[in-house]
């Protein structure tokens, strides 16, 4: 893939094919850890740290181990494996390593193991066949898609907090559906940008 | 070589990956343990482990942490109550400090003789879906107590039961004001109250009078009888509502006697006042 490619797949995986809004992978913590902007973010930041992470290792060990042994069956398998003794390994190392990143991700750290964006971005590397750069750079912008998404998200919803004018029976999760409904229709304004 | 490459190659690919992710990870445990203070795990032994979330940590452990970590105050612990206090601050070699326990009080005295339901609710048997419903209450005072039980289901000690009479009973012997009926009550209808507190308005309605009168007869309808008679000035009325200062409160149970909603509730530290006067 050349530069210019990359870059529009990064921009792609970013907004055209936003991996909340588009895939709707990972919609869990979506609506789960949406209610505050600050948490919200600290959710967004451990999903890009695991997510690349994680695409490295699985794309490693579906083309260097899978592939040659014949085995590409068994890849849902391997890489769950594969992504929930990495994360349960980065756990580890930050705790000693890094003590103020550990606590700003906190508890969303080993909550991801079982996110399926991560899982669903090492699948998507996988089908589309791309090559260790690209799988990274799709990784960067699917995750910091999610960011962007949950982000947004976080700061609408703290507004809708603020509104009194919503009938009682739509406050709370009902308005963040809609809400999450109508972002995505948004989203869909992206579609046909990049081809 | 078909049971080679069917059986064997698959089963001993995951087998080794799973041993060599289990060594790592045994590995890096040992390399990469972090030193904890042993005063946490000393502290987390005191605490009593209901895990109720009452000190506003999450759970027993998050609490023994925030007190060594973040400098929580001793006296968070409202299960444990003064003698737990007194370990945990033995512990971190602190002064415990004064601690009032609180408990949970139902602020409403709208039983379904008082105040008559006029409503089936017939949806999902929880007062946090039943007050989705127009009008915000099945009942026909929307500030009462829904009387569906919720605080029953969540409260992890047993000491609220439904009584016959439509409403929660709070055992007082068994709560631990904890707060989890509190925050999970759709009406805001349960409140902690310090255990000296003894003389309470049981009402949540600010309507006026009349109104209150046509859906209950033991809610509290801003008369202002009560706040006339303290000696004490401790009662104010907000908005057609009695509130009792609980500082100022001599607890002379006097504004209880002159109520005629009779919703101010007196407990046992004033009759005793009653019988010694």
């Amino acid at each position: 893939m050349t530069l210019t490619e990359l870059f529009l797949l990064f921009l792609s995986s970013i907004f055209v094919h936003n991996i909340l809004l588009s895939r709707f992978l990972g919609c869990c913590p979506f609506m789960g850890v949406s209610s505050k902007l600050k948490t919200a973010q600290g959710m967004g930041a451990a999903v890009v740290f695991v997510i690349v992470l994680a695409s490295l290792m699985t794309w490693l060990t579906y083309n260097y181990l899978l592939v040659p042994l014949h085995l590409e069956y068994l890849y849902t398998l391997s890489f769950i494996l594969v992504i929930a003794a990495l994360v349960q390994f980065v756990e580890l190392a930050l705790k000693k390593l890094n003590p103020v990143l550990y606590k700003s991700l906190g508890i969303f750290l080993p909550l991801i193991t079982t996110n399926c964006a991560v899982l669903g971005v090492a699948v998507l590397n996988m089908n589309e066949g791309y090559g260790l750069a690209a799988a990274l750079v799709n990784a960067l912008g699917s995750s910091l898609g999610f960011l962007l998404a949950i982000s947004l998200m976080a700061g609408i919803r703290e507004r809708i907090e603020e509104n009194e004018g919503i009938p009682d029976c739509l406050q709370g999760l009902p308005m963040a559906l809609i809400t999450a409904g109508l972002m995505s229709i948004a989203f869909m304004g992206f579609t046909g940008i990049i081809k | 070589m078909d049971i080679m490459h069917v059986m064997i190659t698959p089963l001993t690919l995951m087998g080794v990956m799973g041993l060599i992710f289990g060594v790592l990870l045994a590995i890096a445990s040992i390399v990469f343990r972090v030193h904890q203070d042993n005063r946490i795990s000393l502290i987390r032994a005191a605490l009593p482990g209901a895990n109720c979330g009452g000190c506003g940590y999450p759970g027993c452990d998050g609490y023994a942490s925030g007190v060594v970590n973040d400098g929580a105050s001793v006296n968070k612990c409202s299960v444990g109550g003064s003698a737990v206090a007194q370990r945990i601050a033995e512990i971190m070699g602190v002064e415990a400090g004064e601690h009032v326990p609180v408990r949970s009080f139902l602020r409403c005295k709208g039983t379904c003789e008082a105040s008559p339901r006029q409503l089936v609710y017939d949806g999902i048997d929880d007062c946090r879906s039943a007050v989705t419903i127009p009008g915000g209450s099945p009942n026909s005072c929307p500030f009462g107590c829904v009387g569906l039980g919720t605080c029953t289901k969540v409260c992890v000690f047993g000491a609220i039961t439904m009584g016959d009479d439509g409403l929660p009973h709070v055992d007082l012997n068994k709560c631990v004001g904890c707060g989890t009926c509190v925050a999970v009550c759709p009406k805001a209808m349960l409140t902690l109250v310090p255990v000296t507190a003894d003389v309470i308005v049981a009402c949540n309605s600010h309507w006026k009078g009349t109104m209150v009168k046509d859906v209950c007869s033991a809610g509290c309808i801003g008369c202002t009888l009560c706040a006339k008679k303290c000696p004490k000035q401790a009662i104010t009325i907000d908005h057609d509502l009695a509130v009792i200062d609980q500082s100022k409160c001599i607890k002379c149970g006097l504004c209880a006697k002159v109520c005629p909603a009779k919703c101010i509730k007196v407990g046992e530290s004033v009759k005793v006042i009653e019988k010694s006067a």
